[in-house]
């Protein structure tokens, strides 16, 4: 077990744990810190390789550990740094953190188109969340964005590879969860983009599951492509006897009235999948008789959406149907 | 004439064939290596040494050796970084195409020394004619006992295997060279885990430049302490410096490190002065990535001391006065270049070499890159420059490799220095498309005390 301090508090974690997942499992223990968890946009508890590449969990190690309490000299990606014990960490504390993620938070912005009116991912988007909370109100970037074609990749899936923050995710998630990838990234640098194969498309059991894991409206649902907004549609807990052996059926509906507008996996607090579902469940139930009703979710992931007014993040309301999408004050200019 | 221990030999005609080399005393490294020498005690030799890595961050070899792990029935690889696309570095060049068998020697003294029996050559894709030098030198090498099974009856077994990158300056950093040795994206990885535990097929690995591991060979010859005895303090030993821009004689010089710039730029023994009498503006002592210094800053450290070839004085100041020795790329400016266009010119190389991993260098490169063509073309606004500033700022040490850094450090430099002169394309746009606008006037007064 190892002790680290997060903003002054003081926990007890497994060897191994990562910056980010103790500051987690605090917020897990003590959901008043739940503010104080550093945002991820790459990292994936259930994806291996995941994290490191977005840079908005960074945070300043100002005691190593209790062996050698120097502080690290660059700023760290808490969801790569394991803690060791005696470690002292600053996030929300230290101004040199705020400023880089101010930063980050700008640079992923920067080429990201600001169609949220018309993006499937709007209310539940991390982007949004994170703009929200560390964005500037205006871009100084005075240039044209980058932008590309709006592709299918696979019958089911949609690419809007101007959405795209390329945490690689996806790319983690085909190789993890289904057989065979056929898409990755191509190109490099600011030209790279998500790609499939040329003639192949993605489509397995569980090719689905890229869309649960894309913390934008990258990629998208196209039975559900322009349905509904999400939070005009209801969610429901649900399962079926899914006969598939890897996808346990456990599911979430969205709905609006009886119509099943959209499956999901179920998410946590943290915006993961709580266990990955197959196709056939995502995409082809969309009927009532299919499914086993659990009753109404409770959708508690902090959101910019929350009563069609926009709470600080601290105050953690829990978001529940019917509220409105009140559009970012002072949006950028395009 | 000053001593060189890597390309004495390289102006003899054959010598890149086996029997020349060998007939000027070559593979008498290897010999001594493999028949009389322990792999610890060689690489305390290379310790002694005090040899620094030559591929650009300098970090003692021998140092890196003994921290490589040694756990039993893991095979080791040694991976020597022929990927060399830093702009304004050209030595590795020139040593694998004028004297290959001096790099296959370096790694059969190194493979013995690490324990390993594979050794690859990750080499700069558009070096496609190198490959054939090397491939053949390998083969000579193989033919006459130094490679394959049971080297010189020692029981030592090595292979050597050459790679040709694709085209990305990015695979020049040791964990993405690494990842594309393994046939994936050239991705950096994050590190921890260092290849020294886990590098190539997750095996414990030296990653060296060329320069590095043929080095390794006069220290064997001549054993580390003689080596260390050549160069100055720190910096010991010789090292490669490619040459270019505005001087008389561009080209790949060995120096003895310790020597002064200003003999180094002036003399008609290296770079023979600047071309056509022209005045000094500023030089890039280092390679791209590091910062440029103005010319009053060049012979003469901030305080007033001479600036020597060595990685201590080039990078006395710090990044308020210094700069790095760097890969040692000495781009030489004469006083009709522009910075502006300069660092956009640098800036735009990093843009399209960023992997694209981390969102500050692959957001924040492209960003700087449109700022800079903007106020070189003089269209820029006096914000810009401030707004590059922080931009940079942003980037430098929020990133997983260091090439977001050394995309930050030539643009903080250029504005650092010159900054008049980016303020100059903002208030003369017209003029600045027609002339350039000459040395910088205002001269940096020096701090009192030597910065860090
Ligand atoms: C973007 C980038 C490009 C690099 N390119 C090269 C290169 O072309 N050749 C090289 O030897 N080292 C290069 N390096 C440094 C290597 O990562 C590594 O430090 C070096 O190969 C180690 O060898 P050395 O200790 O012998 O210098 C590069 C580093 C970065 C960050
Ligand atoms: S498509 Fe979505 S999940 Fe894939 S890399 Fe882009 S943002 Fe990440
Ligand atoms: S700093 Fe740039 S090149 Fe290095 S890993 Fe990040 S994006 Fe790739
Ligand atoms: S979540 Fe840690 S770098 Fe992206």
């Amino acid at each position: 077990m190892a002790k680290v301090t997060i903003d002054g508090h003081l926990m007890e974690v497994p060897d191994g744990t990562t910056i980010l997942n103790a500051a987690r499992m605090m917020a897990e223990h003590h959901p008043e810190l739940s503010a104080n968890v550093p945002p991820a946009m790459c990292y994936y508890s259930k994806l291996e390789g995941s994290g490191g590449k977005c840079r908005t969990c960074l945070v300043q190690v100002t005691k190593g550990s209790e062996k050698d309490p120097r502080p690290m000299p660059k700023l760290v990606a808490s969801c790569r740094t394991t803690v060791m014990d005696g470690m002292e960490v600053q996030n929300k504390l230290s101004p040199q953190v705020q400023d880089a993620r101010k930063g980050v938070v700008e640079f992923l912005l920067l080429n990201h188109p600001l169609d949220c009116p018309v993006c499937d991912q709007a209310g539940e988007c991390h982007l949004q969340d994170l703009g929200y909370e560390h964005g500037s109100q205006n871009t100084r970037y005075e240039f044209k964005r980058r932008t590309f074609e709006v592709e299918d990749i696979g019958d089911k899936v949609k690419l809007h590879m101007n959405r795209c923050i390329l945490c690689y995710r996806c790319v983690f998630t085909a190789n993890q969860i289904t057989e065979g990838r056929v898409h990755g990234i191509i190109n490099r640098g600011d030209h790279a983009e998500i790609s499939t194969y040329i003639h192949q498309s993605i489509d397995n059991d569980f090719s689905g599951n890229v869309i649960d894991v894309c913390p934008v409206g990258a990629l998208t649902d196209k039975t559900f492509r322009f349905k509904s907004r999400v939070w005009n549609t209801n969610p429901y807990n649900a399962h079926r006897e899914c006969t598939n052996p890897k996808c346990n059926g456990h599911v979430v509906l969205w709905m609006a009235g009886n119509d099943i507008l959209r499956v999901t996996a179920r998410k946590d607090q943290w915006g993961e999948v709580e266990s990955f579902i197959c196709n056939e469940c995502r995409f082809d139930k969309k009927s009532l008789g299919d499914w086993i009703l659990e009753g109404p979710r409770k959708v508690d992931r902090h959101s910019v959406i929350s009563g069609g007014h926009y709470n600080s993040l601290s105050d953690k309301k829990v978001l529940t149907k019917s509220t409105t999408f009140a559009v970012m004050e002072g949006s950028k200019k395009d | 004439m000053s001593t060189k221990l890597l390309l004495d030999k390289a102006h003899i005609a054959g010598i890149e064939t086996f029997e020349i080399y060998r007939k000027e005393g070559g593979y008498r490294a290897a010999e001594k290596a493999l028949k009389s020498m322990t792999p610890d005690e060689i690489t305390e030799e290379v310790k002694k040494s005090g040899l620094r890595g030559r591929g650009g961050a300098g970090f003692p070899t021998g140092m890196k050796w003994s921290f490589l792990a040694k756990p039993e029935g893991v095979p080791r690889y040694l991976v020597c970084n022929a990927d060399e696309s830093e702009p304004g570095t050209f030595k590795d060049r020139f040593l694998m195409e004028k004297i290959p068998h001096l790099l296959v020697e370096g790694l059969i003294v190194s493979s013995f020394a690490l324990g390993a029996n594979t050794a690859y050559i990750y080499i700069r894709g558009e070096y496609a004619w190198i490959v054939h030098i090397l491939e053949k030198a390998i083969a000579e090498a193989k033919n006459n006992g130094f490679l394959g099974k049971n080297i010189l009856g020692t029981g030592f077994d090595l292979e050597i295997h050459v790679q040709r990158g694709a085209g990305a300056y990015i695979c020049g950093e040791e964990t993405a060279l690494l990842e594309s040795l393994e046939g994936k994206r050239g991705n950096p990885r994050i590190k921890p885990p260092f290849p020294a535990v886990k590098g190539l097929y997750g095996c414990p690995t030296v990653v060296n430049n060329v320069e590095s591991i043929a080095a390794a060979v006069p220290i064997v010859n001549m054993t580390g302490d003689e080596y260390a005895k050549i160069g100055l303090g720190r910096s010991t030993g010789t090292k490669l410096i490619s040459a270019s821009g505005n001087i008389n004689k561009p080209g790949v010089y060995e120096i003895v490190l310790g020597l002064s710039v200003e003999e180094f730029l002036m003399s008609d023994e290296y770079c023979g002065g600047m071309k056509n009498g022209k005045k000094l503006k500023a030089c890039v002592p280092g390679g791209s990535s590091v910062p440029i210094l103005p010319h009053d800053l060049l012979f003469k450290t901030a305080n007033g001391e001479t600036r020597l070839m060595t990685y201590e004085s080039l990078s006395d100041g710090g990044f308020a006065t210094g700069s790095m020795l760097g890969s040692g790329g000495f781009i030489v400016y004469d006083e009709d270049q522009c910075i502006v266009e300069n660092t956009y010119n640098f800036t735009r190389f990093y843009r399209h070499e960023s992997c694209g991993q981390c969102s500050p260098c692959r957001e924040g490169t492209g960003w700087m890159e449109k700022l800079l063509w903007r106020l070189d073309n003089g269209q820029g606004k006096m914000e810009d420059i401030d707004l590059l500033w922080d931009i940079q700022r942003k980037i430098e040490g929020n990133t997983i490799c260091p090439l977001g850094d050394a995309a930050s450090w030539p643009v903080a430099a250029a504005i650092r220095h010159f900054r008049e002169e980016f303020e100059w394309h903002v208030t003369h746009p017209k003029e600045a498309m027609e002339r350039n606008y000459g040395l910088r006037k205002n001269i940096y007064v020096a701090p009192t005390t030597a910065g860090a």
